[in-house]
């Protein structure tokens, strides 16, 4: 059943179209990942999921709600993260809890029962009456979190939901995100962060330009593009990059000490490298065939992530 | 979605803005500091009567207690990135000013009933009269509603409006027959007619003079009829301008 639904969404900013005819859709309880570069149009799309700006063209249905016709029962089912949002910093990390219960019209009791848990959940109930103002980043993103949770959302939007936090922080909302996943809960993030998409995502859609110029799970997107695979070696002496032009390797980069040699034969390249170092008199002291990574991915469908 | 159901979370808009902007020291001390300043400036040497300069500091208090937070709150709240996840609450927009507006005007009555009260011991009669009370609720509203109208534009940079909203609330103050009786302002009085604070002057005076311009209800009514258009009107271009926020 898909529970998010968009076509040929469009939102131009007088004359400069941010978003381009994208369609697609998210089934109920999948991790969704919109992964692409800086201004590529990823939260100009959460805004008009989520119903904060209106589309130029085409129509979002969120759970079978129209998000321009029924707002607010499809905002009722959703927990958002906004991009660079806060929490109100003049009051206590208890008290925004309570106001989001309010706004989604939650009852008294149960809107502190739910803030209680969370607060503990997110390891913040011991600072639950300080003002948001005293808290770390970290510690604001969790309670930013904890305001979207508070409706038991059937969706969660999440907008680059650990840009800028500290491993620590990034580590339990991961955690977060897989437990809310595993309950049934869709969660619809955005990120720049490959990797992110890559361990969270079950579906990711990469974007562009304001389009959609792939959609489908991380492991599929890498099998797309083999001509990506890769030799890592590293010698005990340094050597020329040219030298290590073999036959069959389209191309050499030198990362660190370990040079990468990119070949669709990967198998055919080991030989010649050892070799090569059999001949020069110099010694391989590592060596690993790599698949391509979705950064390989990213990187050869948004032409390198320029924006 | 039932319309009870919105105004509960209008409510909850509206405490939140008590507890973050309203009951803090320096926003009460300027609610009254303000209009005791211009009221102390405009009757030093004046030969007015006491009681009439009296109504036009509970007008102005009103005013400025009312009309002092709403213009900054949209602003403020699109800097610090607040009014996004309002925006994306199953909250109408129409709600989300319903409490702005309903925080001002429940900031305002404190201020004013303060005043009322210092006034009383003052003149020590009897002023509380039932279209006053009813005037200060539609004029808190109206007043309310007018600052929200000056936040419109969409910055997020709270000094903007302030300075739009000095330009527009001090000239207002002086064709509203704050310091002079309607009858002596000669052809400003037609323009005073525009203004709400005029209706709200007129009906303090009554209440402590036992005289004004127009009967007390008509005040109140025209007030009323102010805080309907201005506050639909800043709705509406409040959810006009909503996109150029973001």
């Amino acid at each position: 059943m898909n529970i998010i639904q968009t076509e040929n969404l469009v939102r131009d900013f007088n004359s400069f179209r941010a978003v381009d005819h994208i369609s697609f859709q998210v089934e109920k309880g999948e991790i969704f990942g919109l992964l692409g570069p800086n201004g590529a149009g990823k939260t100009t799309t959460i805004r008009m999921l989520t119903g904060v700006l209106e589309p130029t063209e085409g129509c979002a249905r969120i759970g079978g709600y129209d998000i321009q016709e029924d707002p607010i029962q499809a905002k009722q089912m959703m927990g958002i993260v906004p991009e660079m949002a806060n929490a109100y910093i003049d009051l206590s990390a208890m008290n925004n809890l309570l106001l989001m219960g309010e706004l989604y019209g939650i009852s008294r009791e149960k809107r502190k029962r739910r803030a209680e848990e969370l607060l503990k959940a997110f390891k913040l109930y011991e600072k639950r009456k300080q003002k948001v103002k005293t808290f770390s980043k970290g510690m604001k993103q969790r309670v930013i979190l904890g305001m979207a949770l508070m409706n038991d959302a059937e969706i969660l939007f999440l907008d680059e939901p650990t840009g800028g936090l500290d491993v620590e922080s990034t580590r339990l909302i991961h955690q977060m995100i897989r437990q809310f996943s595993r309950e049934g809960t869709t969660v619809f993030l955005t990120t720049h962060n490959i990797e992110e998409a890559n361990i969270l995502c079950d579906r990711t859609a990469i974007m562009n330009y304001g389009r959609i110029v792939a959609i489908d799970s991380p492991e599929k997107l890498k099998s797309a593009i083999q001509s990506t695979s890769s030799v890592a070696v590293a010698f005990r002496k340094t050597v020329e990059l040219e030298a290590l032009q073999f036959k069959g390797v389209s191309s050499v980069e030198k990362e660190g000490d370990k040079y990468r040699l990119y070949s669709r034969e990967v198998e055919k390249v080991i030989p010649k490298l050892v070799h090569y170092a059999e001949e020069t008199g110099n010694t391989v002291i590592s060596l690993k065939t790599l698949g391509p990574s979705l950064e390989d991915v990213f990187v050869k469908l948004t032409k390198g992530g320029e924006t | 979605m039932n319309l009870l159901e919105q105004l509960k979370r209008a409510g909850a808009i509206a405490k939140k803005d008590l507890m973050i902007y309203y009951f803090r020291g320096p926003v009460i001390i300027q609610g009254l500091l303000i209009p005791a300043f211009l009221f102390f400036s405009f009757s030093f040497k004046r030969d007015v009567p006491l009681d009439f300069l009296l109504s036009g500091l509970v007008g102005m208090s009103l005013f400025f207690a009312v009309s002092a937070i709403t213009p900054v709150i949209a602003p403020w709240e699109t800097r610090m990135k607040t009014f996004e996840r309002l925006v994306s609450c199953p909250i109408s927009l129409w709600a989300i000013i319903m409490g702005d507006v309903v925080a001002s005007v429940l900031f305002g009555m404190f201020i004013t009933i303060f005043i009322l009260a210092a006034c009383v011991v003052i003149l020590g009669a009897q002023i509380i009269t039932l279209p006053l009370l009813a005037g200060i609720v539609t004029g808190a509203f109206c007043f309310s509603s007018f600052g929200t109208l000056i936040s419109v534009p969409p910055t997020d940079q709270p000094s903007d409006i302030m300075l739009i909203a000095t330009l527009i609330k001090f000239p207002l103050i002086f064709i509203s027959g704050v310091f002079a009786p309607l009858h002596d302002m000669g052809a400003v009085r037609f323009l005073s007619y525009i203004s709400p604070l005029t209706y709200f002057t007129d009906l303090v005076r009554h209440a402590m003079l036992g005289e004004s311009s127009f009967s007390p209800w008509v005040s109140v009514l025209v007030l009323a009829g102010f805080a309907v258009v201005l506050y639909s009107t800043a709705v509406i271009w409040h959810r006009k301008n909503l996109g150029k926020r973001f």
